[in-house]
C-alpha cells in the first residue's frame, strides 16, 4: 500500500468498512508511514472539529417577529372546527 | 393546567399532532413559534445569507402546513420538521446565485508520480485544537467559515453527514444520487477541509 492508497482508504477504514486483509495492510502502512499517520490524525480532527461546529447553544433564543407573523400568516386556509379565534 | 407563574404549559405531542390535523389555528402558532429558532439556526448552516435561511424556514413550514394531514407521528414532529427545513434549505441552495467557490482539486492531497506516491506535501503536525472554551468558540467560527469556502456539492454532503448526522442512505436519497457519490464527496469534502484549516493549526515553526 502506498501513500495515495491509503489516503484513498481512510474514508472505509474510519466507517469500520475495510475488509480485514486491506485493514490489517492499512494499520501496517501507518506504523512505517508518519506523514500518513498525521494526516490520518487530522483527517480525524477535522471531523470531530465539523461536528463540534454547529452546537446546540448556537439556536438563538429569540427570532424576528416578523418572520414568526409571515410563517403564520401564508398558513393555508384550513376549516377551523371552532370557526377560528379570530 | 396553568402554573403558578402564569406561563402557559405546553401541550403535549399528542396533544398538538391531534390540534394541529383539527386545524387550530394556536396549534400551529405553538409548532411555529416553539421550532422556529431551532429550524432557523439549522438552515443557517446551509444558507449564510440570512434572508435565505428565513425564506427556508418559511418554505418549510408551508411544506409542513400542507404535509400536517398526512404526518403519521412515526417520528418525532421535531424530527420531521427538521428534514422539511434541511430539503428546504437545499432547494434553496440550488436556486440562489452561485458564489466564488474554492476549486476542490487544489485542497485534495497531492502524490509523487511513482510507485512510492508518497506525500508531495509536508504534513506538518498540529497544535491542540480545542485548549479551552474561548478558543474552541474561536475555532468553530473559523471551521465554519470554511465550510462556506467549499463548493456547493461538496459543503452539502459535509453538512448532512458530519453536522446533521444523517446516514449515508438517507443523504443519497436526499440528493438523488448514488451512496458511492456521497462517500467520495464527503471523503473530499473533508480533505479539502483539512487544507483550509491546515494554516490555522499548523504548530509555529521553531
Amino acid at each position: 500500500m502506498n501513500c495515495q492508497h491509503f489516503t484513498d482508504f481512510i474514508i472505509d477504514w474510519l466507517d469500520g468498512e475495510l475488509p480485514a486483509d486491506q485493514a490489517e495492510v492499512f494499520a501496517a502502512h501507518i506504523e512505517m508511514c508518519p506523514p500518513c499517520e498525521q494526516y490520518l490524525d487530522q483527517y480525524r480532527t477535522t471531523v470531530e472539529l465539523t461536528k463540534d461546529c454547529a452546537p446546540a447553544e448556537d439556536v438563538p433564543s429569540e427570532v424576528p417577529e416578523a418572520l414568526i407573523r409571515a410563517i403564520l400568516a401564508a398558513r393555508p386556509e384550513i376549516d377551523e372546527p371552532d370557526g377560528g379565534a379570530s | 393546567m396553568t402554573p403558578e407563574d402564569g406561563t402557559r404549559e405546553l401541550p403535549s405531542e399528542t396533544t398538538l399532532l391531534r390540534n394541529l390535523k383539527a386545524g387550530e389555528s394556536a396549534a400551529f402558532e405553538v409548532m411555529v413559534r416553539t421550532n422556529t429558532p431551532r429550524l432557523l439556526a439549522v438552515a443557517r448552516r446551509y444558507l449564510p445569507k440570512e434572508a435565505d435561511a428565513q425564506d427556508a424556514v418559511q418554505d418549510a413550514f408551508l411544506s409542513a402546513f400542507r404535509g400536517i394531514a398526512g404526518f403519521t407521528g412515526a417520528s418525532k414532529l421535531s424530527t420531521w420538521l427538521h428534514r422539511i427545513v434541511v430539503n428546504a434549505s437545499l432547494m434553496k441552495l440550488r436556486t440562489r446565485r452561485r458564489k466564488p467557490e474554492v476549486a476542490i482539486d487544489d485542497l485534495l492531497p497531492r502524490f509523487e508520480d511513482d510507485a512510492s506516491a508518497h506525500h508531495v506535501d509536508i504534513i506538518a503536525a498540529w497544535r491542540e485544537t480545542a485548549p479551552d472554551e474561548l478558543t474552541r468558540d474561536e475555532n468553530r467560527a473559523m471551521v465554519r467559515e470554511a465550510i462556506e469556502r467549499l463548493p456547493d456539492s461538496y459543503r452539502e454532503v459535509l453538512t448532512l453527514r458530519d453536522i446533521e448526522q444523517i446516514d449515508t442512505t438517507e443523504v443519497a436519497e436526499m440528493l438523488g444520487v448514488s451512496k458511492g457519490v456521497v462517500k467520495t464527496r464527503l471523503h473530499r469534502a473533508r480533505q479539502a477541509l483539512r487544507a483550509l484549516l491546515d494554516p490555522h493549526f499548523k504548530e509555529e515553526g521553531p
